[in-house]
């Protein structure tokens, strides 16, 4: 590079241009934040389903699952999943109840937790509560 | 060498390796268990392998960062680290914990570790990349604090340059973002709105910073260009990853429930973020052609321009990809991602730390510039070998992507996901042969720690 761009003109745009868009994030934070009420579907959001986030939690179940497309990629995405078997949530607890305890012989297979009815409840109305979140139109198909 | 207190990067270099290793031999438990679904089911579960695999990635990556500071700081500031005896406590505390943390992961299920670390006091765990328990992550914020406030001593002492600023900047950054993983609000969207301030400012923010410093303090000394045009360099780097990568923070806010604009800011400030690699890239290559002498360490220079290559692919172009909003649309979470994933983090960050490591490791050893010639024969065997699998692994995910989004995300029938699995087999299988020739890279790399020690040191060729 030249002389007329000095080091210090560099170390310029470097701390000018670190600290404004530092603001501008913080700034697009406060905003969002306050929007957040009208998307993010609190109004759902309940003990049972706090309950079923921290067992979502204890058991890592992001170490498999996609969860709004987050997580891992080696088993479906579940931030649809209630929609995706019939808008219920008997489907995912009668899932979780009957997973083999040694697995399916040569495929992939989800644990079995040994969740009571009650765990098995919250966990269910957690997914249900995730699949009304406002996710601007994703997943693109009922797949995930 | 020229400062005697330097010497206590060197643990942490060495256990950065190991757990390097181990990190490996997990991705390829992983990679068997996605064509092998019952592999070593229900003893090492996959979520299990995975979080072995993630954090002792990033473990060895903040090791190696903190071995660097150690090298490169007392060096820079022409004075002995404030206390070297602080530095070895501090690194036996985090080996440590990261030992006891993994042993915890592979012994007991996880929601046995969840209760018996007192998860329900304060819920941190189960959070992807964060799934420590909350002692683990005191612990850490204790090890940070002990780090910075060592390094940061130091630099105070002696003489500033702007790469250690820098890398002081980007530490305390890493250790500040740290601290959000202690917010996990039972608001899925809040959660998953600040999970990314830690993991996504991390990687396209401070550890940038960090990266760009040890990259211009290893192209100062086999390069012998002037530091002011370096420091230069560094700079206007960094700023471009700030000016890009903080408001690209909004890649990640395109549909977990927040609002909508951000698939325009995170767009556009995102497609922007490939800016400051392909910098970095013409920087090492510039400098190295301007040198001002030949470095006896080739293996060195190979490293510090091999990361900078990869990581503007890895990150800047296979980011680039699918960060856009309408093709994020069909790529989020998909083995589009895991590619992106693997190139960028092997390219920027663990070829870094492996550069700072062969620049250094030599001269904490007793030579005086190099290793001998045969040894770095075996270690640019070893970058080519890991290098190049790595690229094929992520050809190979990128493809099962592609094939994955065709499937389950397009057209009138889509496939539900475990039958579009099934059909991405071949690929995951040869995924996993990859894998199997990246091992071989890092078992000629160790190799070439304990090879050719005899012999006398590389001469630069008249």
């Amino acid at each position: 590079m030249n002389e007329v761009f000095t080091k210090s003109m560099a170390r310029n745009i470097f701390y000018g241009g670190g600290v404004f868009f530092i603001l501008l994030f913080l700034a697009l934070t406060f905003d969002t934040v306050q929007q957040l009420p009208k998307l993010d579907n609190r109004a759902a959001l309940t003990e049972q389903v706090a309950h079923g986030k921290a067992l979502w939690e204890e058991n890592n179940c992001i170490g498999c699952h996609t969860l709004l497309g987050e997580g891992a990629y080696f088993a479906p995405e579940l931030g649809n999943v209630y929609q995706r078997y019939g808008n219920s949530t008997a489907f995912i607890k009668a899932f979780l109840m009957t997973r083999p305890k040694e697995g399916v012989p040569g495929r992939r297979s989800m644990p079995q937790f040994n969740f009571t009815a009650e765990e098995r409840e919250a966990i269910a109305e957690f997914l249900k509560y995730s699949s009304q979140i406002n996710t601007a139109g994703w997943p693109p198909t009922i797949q995930g | 060498m020229q400062y005697q207190s330097q010497m206590v990067a060197k643990p942490y270099f060495i256990a950065a390796i190991g757990l390097f290793i181990l990190q490996i031999l997990f991705g390829l438990i992983m990679g068997l268990q996605y064509v092998m679904g019952d592999f070593l089911f229900p003893e090492i579960p996959f979520n299990v392998a995975r979080m072995v695999h993630t954090n002792a990635l990033i473990i060895w990556l903040l090791m190696g960062f903190m071995g660097a500071a150690y090298y490169l700081v007392p060096e820079e500031s022409e004075t002995e680290l404030f206390s070297p005896r602080l530095a070895l406590i501090t690194f036996w505390v985090f080996l440590g914990a990261a030992g006891l943390t993994v042993l915890g992961y592979l012994l007991v299920p996880y929601s046995t570790l969840a209760e018996i670390t007192g998860n329900s006091i304060l819920p941190t765990m189960g959070r992807e990349f964060l799934e420590q328990p909350t002692i683990t992550k005191i612990g850490i914020v204790i090890v940070a604090l002990a780090f910075l406030f060592n390094i940061g001593m130091t630099v105070l002492k002696g003489r500033k340059t702007a790469i250690t600023l820098v890398l002081l900047i980007g530490l305390l950054g890493l250790a500040v973002l740290f601290l959000f993983s202690f917010y996990n609000p039972d608001n899925l969207v809040l959660d998953k709105y600040f999970w990314w301030w830690v993991v996504h400012l991390w990687v396209e923010g401070g550890w940038e910073l960090i990266l760009g410093s040890i990259l211009a303090f290893v192209l100062i000394k086999v390069t012998g260009v002037d530091r002011e045009v370096i420091e230069k360099w560094l700079y206007i780097i960094i700023a471009m990853a700030l000016i890009s990568g903080i408001i690209g923070t909004g890649h990640h806010y395109f549909w977990i429930g927040v609002p909508e604009y951000w698939q325009w800011w995170g767009s556009i400030f995102s497609a922007l973020e490939p800016l400051p690699f392909l910098m970095m890239t013409l920087f090492a290559f510039n400098m190295v052609k301007n040198r001002r002498r030949n470095h006896p360490n080739k293996a060195a220079v190979m490293w510090a321009l091999g990361t900078t290559v990869l990581a503007f692919f890895g990150a800047g172009v296979w980011g680039f990809m699918h960060t856009l909003a309408p093709v994020n649309y069909y790529t989020h979470g998909s083995q589009l991602t895991a590619a992106h994933g693997h190139l960028a983090f092997f390219g920027a960050y663990a070829m870094i730390v492996l550069t700072i490591i062969s620049y250094a490791m030599p001269l904490l050893r007793g030579r005086k510039a190099a290793n001998s010639a045969l040894s770095q024969k075996l270690e640019i065997w070893s970058f080519l070998l890991m290098s190049s699998s790595m690229v094929l692994i992520t050809l190979l995910l990128t493809t099962a992507g592609v094939k994955q989004i065709m499937l389950q995300r397009m057209g009138e029938h889509p496939l539900p996901f475990m039958q579009v699995q099934e059909q991405l087999a071949i690929y995951f299988w040869l995924r996993e042969g990859s894998g199997m020739l990246f091992l071989i890279g890092l078992i000629i790399y160790v190799a070439s720690f304990f090879v050719g020690n005899s012999e006398p040191e590389a001469e630069v060729a008249a």
